[in-house]
């Protein structure tokens, strides 16, 4: 994963493709022909950065608290020597979204994501349960903007 | 955006669709075909369900999801201020507003463990350019910010998004104590 092993038209579809990709028969050819691309080029670079990790998905990006579901983001104080061991644990629940180590004492931060407000406190259970840690939860109270894109 | 708005009710079909394309929409040419094939219901009306999803904002975008540091950002910070509670709504507005802040929002504290109730997270391609967005968010906040720190990402140790069971009320699967 290097920021080398993209060349000019993989940058723009970076930065072309955050948002508004169409939906219709064909998404691809349309996309591909703002980007100059044929759609066969557009979908073979998208599996090749999907592959080679420039892309973590591609894809409709959900709002589940929109459905009645609950995102959580959550934090804990893990022993270095265990780090590996919750991240794992961490890894294998479906309801844990994201998970990064971060240089604080407070080092692993995740999102947990559910369909429900109560399946996200029963993952939050199930976390200090099987670690014994406590799972500090900071629920958004407000949230201020929102602008995902970044440019490549 | 933060009107409650009430919850859309997702039917069997536009649940399915989710599951289908949480992890992604399927790379060929007719993706909403192929989707409509997996779950038995015409492409037109899959297209159909996905566009209303949009429109109610159940699906925040379509398009490609960076990982970060393959694309250069190397120094993905989340910054977190103790902010006067009477203050820290204005504040935020203009914090969240900085080309510089990709999330803003305000949280509750952890104290005495934790007394930050403002999380701004700022992306640069090195530690500079991230501290430099960071004096941007210090000088709007002023003296109405009592303390802060900048907890940089050491690794990504998961990035898949969100992930519902294929079937509603699927039991969690068996995890052993760590």
């Amino acid at each position: 994963m290097h920021d080398a092993a993209m060349d000019d038209t993989d940058r723009r579809i970076v930065n072309v493709l955050q948002d508004a990709f169409p939906v219709s028969a064909r998404p691809y050819r349309t996309a591909a022909r703002r980007l100059g691309l044929t759609e066969s080029e557009l979908i073979g670079r998208l599996k090749r950065l999907l592959r080679t990790g420039v892309l973590s998905r591609f894809g409709p990006l959900y709002q589940i608290e929109r459905a009645g579901g609950r995102y959580l983001l959550c934090a804990m104080r893990v022993p270095h020597d265990r780090v590996g061991a919750v991240a794992a644990m961490l890894d294998a629940m479906p309801e844990v979204a994201h998970n990064y180590e971060r240089d604080h004492v407070f080092n692993l931060w995740f999102v947990l994501a559910a369909e429900s407000p109560a399946a996200v406190d029963r993952a939050v259970d199930r976390i200090e349960d099987v670690t014994g840690l406590q799972v500090f939860a900071f629920p958004k109270q407000r949230e201020y903007f929102l602008d995902l894109r970044l440019t490549v | 955006m933060n009107a409650p708005t009430p919850p859309t009710v997702l039917d069997p079909i536009d649940r399915a669709i989710v599951v289908a394309t949480q992890s992604g929409l399927p790379l060929t040419s007719r993706p909403y075909h192929a989707i409509g094939r997996t779950l038995g219901v015409p492409a037109d009306e899959v297209m159909r369900r996905v566009e209303r999803m949009r429109a109610l904002g159940l699906i925040r975008r379509i398009g490609v999801v960076p990982n970060h540091y393959a694309i250069g950002y190397t120094a993905n910070g989340m910054t977190v201020w103790d902010v006067d509670d009477a203050r820290v709504d204005a504040l935020g507005d203009l914090v969240g507003a900085l080309d510089a802040v990709s999330h803003c929002y305000r949280r509750p504290r952890h104290l005495p463990d934790w007394p930050y109730n403002l999380f701004a997270m700022v992306h640069g391609r090195s530690r500079d350019e991230a501290d430099a967005k960071v004096r941007e968010i210090r000088t709007i906040l002023g003296d109405a910010c009592r303390a802060s720190e900048i907890l940089y990402s050491v690794r990504i140790l998961k990035k898949a998004g969100l992930r519902l069971a294929h079937h509603a009320g699927a039991p969690p699967a068996p995890i052993t104590a760590v």
